[in-house]
């Protein structure tokens, strides 16, 4: 009983001493330990720069949605696939405005709600200053939180402008510049159409997401009260945009709306939506699921170049343990059992594995900094702490697989031919 | 007062080895007991089974046929885990080529049992000083076994052997690699350590080596031939020598 509770104290004492002997062992063949590790060194550096590189895309990717915004929704009419409405004409399916009212108390998921229409492009003038196509929409008070677009001068639309509909506008900065309004242009006139506003306020243009959703190119955009628009166009095509309060409460969000837009639609329990609901942040999901599988496959690609290094280690521990048959032929005759001799040969090969593991993550750590200011996507090439643990113990893994053929061969000798052995 | 048991028993021991396609009958029905405290030498020639059944007797090999009992336990059907503890425990090797650990100094080489026991460190040092000053080579425990002669490095051996206060000490040739001055005193250690209690078995052909032991086993083609005190031993191989010197006459 007291031995079968001392025995991990005994194992984990084994382990140490034969830890010290490893390292004792691999510094007597310094030159010999470095090549052979070189394998390990080598696998485990290119595992760690693939998933630095990996990973520092996928930050840059996860940054662009970020900065367009990953709790937005997009809600639009859409002609079902199947059921009574699947040849409906868009006419019949299009959104009336009232069909929202309330949403924002019925859904508590949901934050900020603007409906939107297109004015689509009309000139624009200042003075005698003229642009000949700014895209005008008209939005909701709302619709700048949701986008997360703050106005930096002026102000926003007031309570007043959205429920009389008042000829109010805002402009982004690059319309102001164009049409060469003052650096403040709040207060000033400018006429869009055949309709003359005054400028409220000003926001700065859309960040440039190049990357992920196109060229931005010229942004001469001009935002109405939702209202104005709704007296200028006659029955408005309505998109809307919202957002949830929380990103992990999107699929509620987009639930709760379901369910409302349903009711305010008039849909029977077995139709199907007539209506389309986009989570940004699913495409977040997605792409993140995505990536990480492609993490994994090329990390587990790369990593064959460990087995290689790991057949060194074998090749390496086969000839340590026919170098040293005597010294095991006396342990064993002192009284090594052979537990002991197959713990040391192991522990030393998992500790030739791991002293490579710890230059290579070094060597890749190198890599990824190279790679990181060679190439402008992976600039937040880094390698993550969890690559770091795992080429650790893939390293060690390795040892222990590899090592394990040899110390097996080198527990099995019979003592008094190890003890014979020349 | 009642007969002491046994230190070793052994009872009609038999081992063949297979070499090849060839049958090697090394021990053929080998009957021995040694009680503790005794000082044995085993002799023969080489191929007379000797170093066989030094092997068995040390529990680094197995006999296919009969029994072994050391301190009274059957040592015949143990693992080979077990084996290693008795080992460790009980019995303490010299090998005629020191078998020291080239890389260790002479303290570490007599440490080398003392891991395999579980001791902890702080005693092993300790327990191998007190080893090392027993053999005469307290002072030299730092120096690794190139800085020692001979003589030292068999030394240390012997400390190593008995560093974990074993109940047998086998000695296979221990002089074998020394020259006779060097012999003659590590000899003499082997005669302090017997002074001391000390069960010595020691595994050589040279006549004035055996002859320094209480009592001479001689082999043959894997059996004893003759067991006898040193005396007497002495007595019938010059009567042998008599004998074969008067026939020559």
């Amino acid at each position: 009983m007291k031995d079968f509770l001392l025995f991990p104290l005994y194992l984990a004492r084994l382990i140490l001493q034969s830890a010290l002997l490893a390292v004792g062992q691999i510094w007597v063949n310094k030159t010999r330990s470095l090549l052979t590790t070189l394998g390990i060194i080598i696998g485990v550096a290119s595992v760690a720069a693939v998933i630095a590189a990996l990973e520092g895309m996928n930050r840059r990717i996860l940054e662009n949605f970020e900065s367009f915004g990953t709790r937005k929704i997009f809600i639009w009419p859409e002609r079902p696939q199947t059921g009574r409405q699947k040849n409906i004409a868009y006419e019949q399916i299009r959104f009336e405005p009232e069909q929202f009212d309330g949403l924002l108390e019925h859904c508590p998921s949901v934050e900020y709600l603007s409906l939107m229409t297109s004015l689509g492009r009309l000139p624009g003038r200042f003075m005698e200053h003229t642009v000949d196509a700014v895209s005008v929409t008209g939005v909701d008070a709302s619709w700048f939180k949701i986008e997360n677009r703050p106005i930096v001068v002026g102000r926003p639309f007031s309570l007043l402008d959205e429920t009389q509909g008042r000829y109010v506008c805002i402009i982004t900065t690059q319309l102001r510049d164009k049409l060469r309004m003052d650096r403040d242009c709040a207060g000033q006139i400018i006429q869009l159409g055949s309709n003359s506003y005054v400028v409220a306020g000003m926001v700065d243009d859309k960040p440039n997401n190049a990357m992920l959703f196109g060229q931005a190119g010229e942004q001469l955009d001009a935002y109405i009260p939702y209202t104005t628009a709704a007296k200028l166009l006659y029955r408005p095509w309505i998109r809307v945009m919202a957002s949830c309060r929380d990103s992990t409460r999107a699929e509620e969000a987009r639930a709760e709306i379901r369910f409302f837009l349903r009711q305010t639609r008039g849909l029977k329990p077995g139709d199907p939506d007539n209506f389309g609901v986009f989570l940004m942040e699913s495409e977040v999901r997605r792409f993140k699921q995505v990536m990480e599988m492609i993490t994994l496959v090329a990390a587990g690609i790369v990593s064959i170049s460990l087995l290689v290094g790991g057949v060194g280690i074998m090749n390496i521990m086969l000839v340590s343990v026919s170098e040293r048959t005597r010294e095991i032929g006396l342990r064993k005759a002192v009284g090594a059992r052979p537990g002991a001799i197959l713990t040391q040969f192991l522990v030393e090969a998992v500790v030739l594995c791991m002293i490579g593991g710890f230059f290579g993550v070094g060597l890749g750590q190198l890599l990824a900094r190279t790679i990181a200011n060679s190439a402008p996507l992976m600039e937040q090439a880094q390698i993550p702490g969890w690559a770091i643990a795992v080429a650790f113990g893939f390293s060690g893994g390795v040892g222990i697989v590899f090592g394990m053929f040899p110390a097996m061969k080198a527990a099995r000798l019979n003592p008094i031919e190890a003890l014979r052995h020349e | 007062m009642s007969k002491p048991c046994p230190l070793i028993e052994v009872h009609q021991l038999e081992r063949t080895y297979i070499i090849g396609a060839e049958k090697v009958r090394a021990l053929r029905g080998v009957d021995l007991t040694v009680y503790a405290n005794e000082y044995v030498a085993v002799m023969g020639h080489s191929g007379s089974g000797k170093s066989t059944l030094m092997n068995v007797l040390g529990c680094l090999d197995r006999a296919d046929k009969g029994t072994y009992r050391l301190n009274g336990i059957d040592t015949t059907r143990m693992s080979e885990g077990q084996l290693a503890h008795i080992r460790n425990r009980q019995i303490g090797f010299v090998f005629q080529s020191f078998e020291l650990m080239g890389r260790l100094s002479a303290l570490k080489n007599v440490e080398l049992p003392l891991i395999y026991s579980h001791v902890p460190f702080w005693k092993r040092r300790q327990m191998a000083k007190e080893a090392l000053n027993r053999v005469g080579l307290g002072q030299r425990i730092g120096h690794k076994p190139n800085q020692l002669s001979g003589g030292e490095k068999q030394r240390v051996a012997v400390a190593r052997a008995l560093v974990n206060q074993p109940s047998l000490l086998l000695a296979d040739e221990p002089t074998g690699n020394l020259d006779s001055a060097t012999s003659e005193g590590i000899m003499k250690l082997f005669e302090k350590l017997h002074a001391e209690g000390q069960t010595i078995i020691i595994v050589t052909h040279e006549a004035d080596i055996a002859a320094r032991a209480r009592r001479i086993v001689r082999m043959r083609d894997g059996q004893i031939v003759s067991d006898l005190s040193a005396e007497q031993d002495m007595t019938r191989q010059d009567g042998h020598r008599l004998g074969i010197e008067g026939a020559a006459r």
